[in-house]
């Protein structure tokens, strides 16, 4: 059985005093946890409305059937969402959920995850929602470190309001609001995301099961805030946005696979490869135009973003040189954990006493 | 025109009715005292010059002292304006008396005034005769200059019509620190105190507590400590001693219930009132802010309380701060809000979520001068509309005020207690005046307030007649929906901001549900009349032909007004509101009783709208929007008007 643990900071066996009883007493009424799920256990009795041949119920497929091996039961996991096609995900997910407003699941995500650490928190955002109207918060939670992992779905497109173009669309992107293209320069954003300097940050494809499913599983694993772009096929509104690294023929020769541990080296026959270039950033190399000890060797958990950085940074608008997997993996503090710490040492004189603090400091007493 | 002998007698403007003068003046000492029934005392100063620190130490001295009072400071938006300047004048003005009062008063009957500027900007509200102290040392030519005096008020005989005692604050404050080892600049700071030390013997007000406050506050800073009570003291004595000031004055403390008391502010009471309703609901308080005047105090005191569990997050916006707090509630914390005007215009739309996810939210607006940025540090009650349909859709949010600051307390607790029994955002809707204002406070047994642990009732069983959990099923008689939180197994849910279907919370675009839905929304907040009080009328006759009603801050200015009429044989009943939204269910009924209703308000006429629109009584609004309190002799002059012609007409901005 999962314990709950409101208001302390893991491991820590002090109880928190009187003012989590009522959810305490909730969340325990049902006795044992029940942790052994099959994805079957997450689906809904809600008919998904995604069009036919969206990307985003490739993801929902992999969210499912890779969610129980986490180990965490149902009602003790939440998904929360914006607005946009993605941001529907919760309904289809058998946990909590709250389909909010446009922008706004990383602010309500983070009230709920630092008043109850024991939960295991989701953001399910788009790009539009997570990048535009919701800009703010997204580097807030990042910042912060909030124990969340967000999903961003980017399709470089907004899909429900039916195709304008997305604070991720290329320069030029020719839209229904943009008839001579687009004029935005478009957000990198996992390079957003280290920026604001993100403990964990990582790139996947819709399509590909196994990468994505080990980058969720590493995000899900990391104590912060995880973000976790996800690219995303609208094959109605923006159709073919990433064939160039799906194409088998094209795919390998533009994607850089990034493995903690492992030299940078990618393409058909290894022929392509990452070194240091003369400013402090990273460049592309033909493998056998350098020494092989000047191949970068991948490294996530560097404390000093820049390389990371470094390495959003190689990928262009058209996707060439496209780094996919885990960017950056650090720990540090999370937010919900170091409130609830300055909780716990607030109470070690034991918890507050009401009547002692109505009376504050100066008073004097009326007799009859 | 130093060395006179003040002889101040509260002056007719002043709200309360003014009873005689008794005087004594007791033999064998060279001083004599005079009886005061109250006094209202005005500090103006440079923002810099500690006039909020002054006044708020007097305050506490005269709380303790065992005198009602109500205390209103003034101040500018900008931290520190130009030194000596008009813009940067700060005051603090405070009634105290052995009577209950009810509000700061109308006018000062002493005015002091630390500078030019602030003779400038507060003499023409220091009525004739009244008592002028200033500061001679800061009428300079340079600072005279500065407010665009030709030659010195305090030597071309400007100031006859007033009984002017024209003190060297400075240079005295400079001679009594001349062994504290502390620069000029450093020990000119202690003017203030040497002034609250010279006032408090005018007052005869007790000293140790502000030499315990000066203690605590510096006692990093032991030198300047010791400065301060050093000047304090020499005000004091200068007070004593000097032939300047040959008369002090007795005001005796006032009538009180039995009881233990404490000053409070309006700011101090909301966040102890959350606090109280976060033990007495057995519920986590989360607080989610963004700084905001003249609401962040709150944010302030809460952050102090984490040993009762209260959880402070100051977001990175507006935005953030109501929708942390409602994913808090979501989670089953108790969810608190609090902004002004500015932003609750920024949470409108998570305000519309929480209607739509029937989660319970507290949101508390502290207004200001509106519209836009306005006048952030000035009060105002324009809000009032923006609180009841500032939303998009058919968003019915229950709104509460209180009246007074020490009001506040119980005014949150009412807020939380609405917001978990029927699971909606409430709108609690305090103002500048009653944040920064403060009064005495009878401090409650913590055991004596309202039980919330009922309102509470997380659902933990399934609902349905299947066996699943149906999230918006409703409590038949609030129309509460269940409230599940995350982590009680068996009962996952999702819901969100799409319409719902009745009973399962899934989405619908269904129109008969949606307007079924509509409906039993507003049937909710419509339903929480059944649970309040019937509306409070004051008619000590129970026989008066005309009314005056009231919300929120405006009560203390109405209701000293009232007493003025009923002094002069006339009879007024005075209908002060809790609830706005919704009203008292006798409410119309209530309106019915009289031959005219009028509503004074701190808007262009909101309250009256809602009232004309609701009952259709012809409700004569009396306004102003000055960004201070209401006069109580201005309103007594309205009503007294109403009274005697039959002619409400408002003195200004009346609806036609």
């Amino acid at each position: 059985m999962s314990t709950i643990d409101l208001g302390m900071p893991a491991g820590s066996s002090t109880p928190p005093g009187p003012i989590a009883d009522a959810i305490t007493a909730s969340v325990e009424s049902q006795g044992e946890k029940q942790t052994a799920l099959k994805g079957k256990d997450l689906k809904t009795d809600q008919e998904v409305r995604w069009c036919p041949g969206c990307g985003d119920y490739v993801i929902l497929n992999a969210v499912q059937s890779f969610l129980p091996s986490l180990g965490i039961a149902r009602e003790d996991m939440v998904i929360v969402s914006g607005i946009g096609c993605s941001s529907r995900f919760p309904y289809y997910m058998n946990t909590y959920g709250m389909h909010s407003i446009h922008g706004r699941a990383p602010a309500i995500a983070t009230g709920l995850a630092a008043s109850r650490p024991d939960l295991s928190v989701w953001v399910v955002t788009g790009d539009g929602d997570a990048l535009s109207i919701g800009g703010n918060h997204l580097i807030h939670a990042l910042r912060r470190n909030v124990n969340m992992t967000i999903l961003l779905f980017n399709n470089r497109i907004y899909g429900l309001t039916k195709g304008q173009y997305s604070p991720t669309s290329e320069i030029g992107k020719v839209t229904k609001s943009t008839p001579m293209g687009s004029l935005d320069h478009p957000f990198n954003p996992v390079s957003l995301a280290l920026g604001a300097d993100a403990t964990f940050v990582g790139r996947a494809m819709d399509s590909d099961r196994k990468g994505l499913t080990e980058v969720l599983r590493q995000a899900a694993e990391h104590q912060g805030t995880s973000l976790v772009e996800i690219y995303q096929n609208c094959n109605i509104f923006n159709d073919g946005a990433f064939e160039l690294l799906k194409d088998p023929a094209t795919g390998p020769m533009w994607t850089i696979p990034l493995e903690h541990g492992k030299p940078l080296v990618f393409g058909p026959d290894g022929a392509s490869c990452v070194v240091r270039d003369d400013f402090g950033g990273l460049r592309i190399a033909e493998t056998n135009q350098v020494d092989a000890s000047g191949i970068v060797v991948h490294d996530a958990t560097r404390e000093d973003p820049s390389y990371a950085f470094a390495l959003s940074r190689l990928s262009s608008q058209d996707l060439r040189y496209t780094p996919m997997g885990v960017f950056r993996s650090v720990q540090k503090p999370s937010y919900d954990a170091m409130m609830a710490e300055q909780l716990h040492e607030a109470q070690l004189q034991g918890p507050g006493e009401l009547d002692a603090l109505l009376a504050g400091g100066d008073t004097w007493t009326v007799t009859a | 025109m130093t060395g006179t002998n003040p002889t101040v007698a509260p002056s007719a403007s002043t709200d309360d009715v003014a009873t005689p003068v008794s005087s004594s003046a007791p033999g064998g000492l060279v001083k004599s005292v005079v009886e005061l029934d109250r006094v209202v005392i005005r500090l103006a100063g440079d923002s810099g010059d500690g006039m909020q620190l002054t006044g708020n130490r007097f305050t506490s001295e005269t709380a303790s002292f065992g005198n009602d009072l109500k205390t209103l400071p003034n101040f500018p938006a900008e931290i520190r304006a130009p030194t000596g300047t008009l813009p940067g004048v700060s005051s603090f003005q405070l009634q105290f008396a052995d009577h209950d009062v009810m509000t700061p008063g109308d006018a000062p009957d002493v005015l002091v005034a630390m500078n030019p500027a602030a003779l400038k900007a507060n003499l023409a509200e220091l009525p004739g005769g009244g008592l002028l102290i200033v500061d001679a040392d800061e009428f300079t030519p340079r600072n005279l200059a500065k407010v665009g005096y030709a030659t010195n008020p305090l030597e071309d005989g400007s100031l006859e019509g007033w009984q002017t005692v024209s003190v060297p604050l400075t240079s005295m404050t400079l001679d009594a620190l001349a062994d504290s080892g502390l620069g000029k600049k450093e020990a000119e700071r202690s003017k203030n105190m040497f002034t609250l030390g010279l006032l408090s013997w005018m007052y005869h007000r007790p000293t140790e507590g502000t030499i315990r406050f000066l203690e605590r506050t510096f006692r990093r800073k032991p030198e300047i400590a010791a400065a301060n009570i050093a000047a304090f003291r020499a005000g004091y004595n200068y007070g004593d001693t000097t032939e300047a000031f040959a008369v002090s004055y007795e005001i005796k403390p006032a009538p009180m219930k039995p009881g233990r008391y404490r000053n409070i502010s309006g700011n101090q009471a909301l966040a102890l009132g959350l606090v109280a309703a976060g033990q007495r609901s057995g519920l986590p308080v989360f607080l989610g802010a963004y700084p905001i005047t003249p609401a962040s105090d709150i944010l302030h005191e809460l952050s102090r309380h984490k040993s009762f569990g209260v959880r402070t997050f100051q977001a990175e916006d507006e935005i953030a701060g109501i929708g942390a707090a409602l994913g808090a509630s979501f989670g089953g914390a108790l969810g608190i809000t609090t902004t002004s005007g500015p932003g609750v215009a920024l949470k409108g739309e998570t305000i519309g979520l929480a209607v739509m996810t029937e989660l319970p939210l507290v949101i508390i607006d502290v207004q200001r001068g509106g519209p836009s940025t306005g006048l952030p540090t000035k009060t105002e009650q324009s809000d009032l509309l923006q609180a009841m349909f500032g939303r998009n859709g058919e968003a019915p949010v229950p709104v509460i005020a209180p009246r007074s600051p020490g009001d506040c307390f119980d005014a949150a607790v009412e807020a939380a207690r609405i917001a978990l029994a029927y699971r909606t955002p409430v709108m609690l809707l305090s103002d500048g005046y009653l944040a920064n204002g403060a009064e005495p406070w009878a401090i409650p047994d913590a055991d004596s307030l309202p039980d919330l642990k009922p309102a509470v009732d997380f659902a933990t069983e399934p609902n349905g007649e299947d066996g699943e959990f149906l999230p918006y099923l409703r409590d038949p008689d609030t129309l509460a929906r269940a409230w599940a939180i995350p982590g009680t197994a068996g009962m996952q849910h999702r819901i969100g901001g799409l319409e719902k279907a009745d009973r399962t919370g899934n989405i619908s675009y269904d129109p008969a549900n949606h307007d079924f839905m509509t409906r039993t929304r507003q049937a909710k907040i419509d339903g929480i009349a059944a649970s309040i009080p019937p509306t409070d009328v004051e008619d000590p006759d129970g026989d008066a032909r005309v009314a005056v009603i009231g919300w929120g801050s405006t009560y203390g200015p109405i209701g000293a007004a009232c007493r003025r009429i009923r002094t002069s044989g006339r009879k007024v009943a005075q209908i002060h509101l809790r609830h706005i939204n919704p009203f008292p269910a006798d409410l119309g009924e209530v309106l019915g009783r009289y031959d005219r209703v009028i509503c004074p308000e701190m808007n262009l006429g909101q309250l009256a709208l809602l009232l004309r629109a609701k009952y259709l009584v012809d409700v004569q609004s009396h306004t102003q929007v000055r960004g201070m309190p209401f006069r109580s002799a201005e309103l007594a002059a309205v009503i007294q008007d109403a009274i005697d012609t039959g002619n409400p007409a408002a003195a200004n901005g009346a609806l036609q």
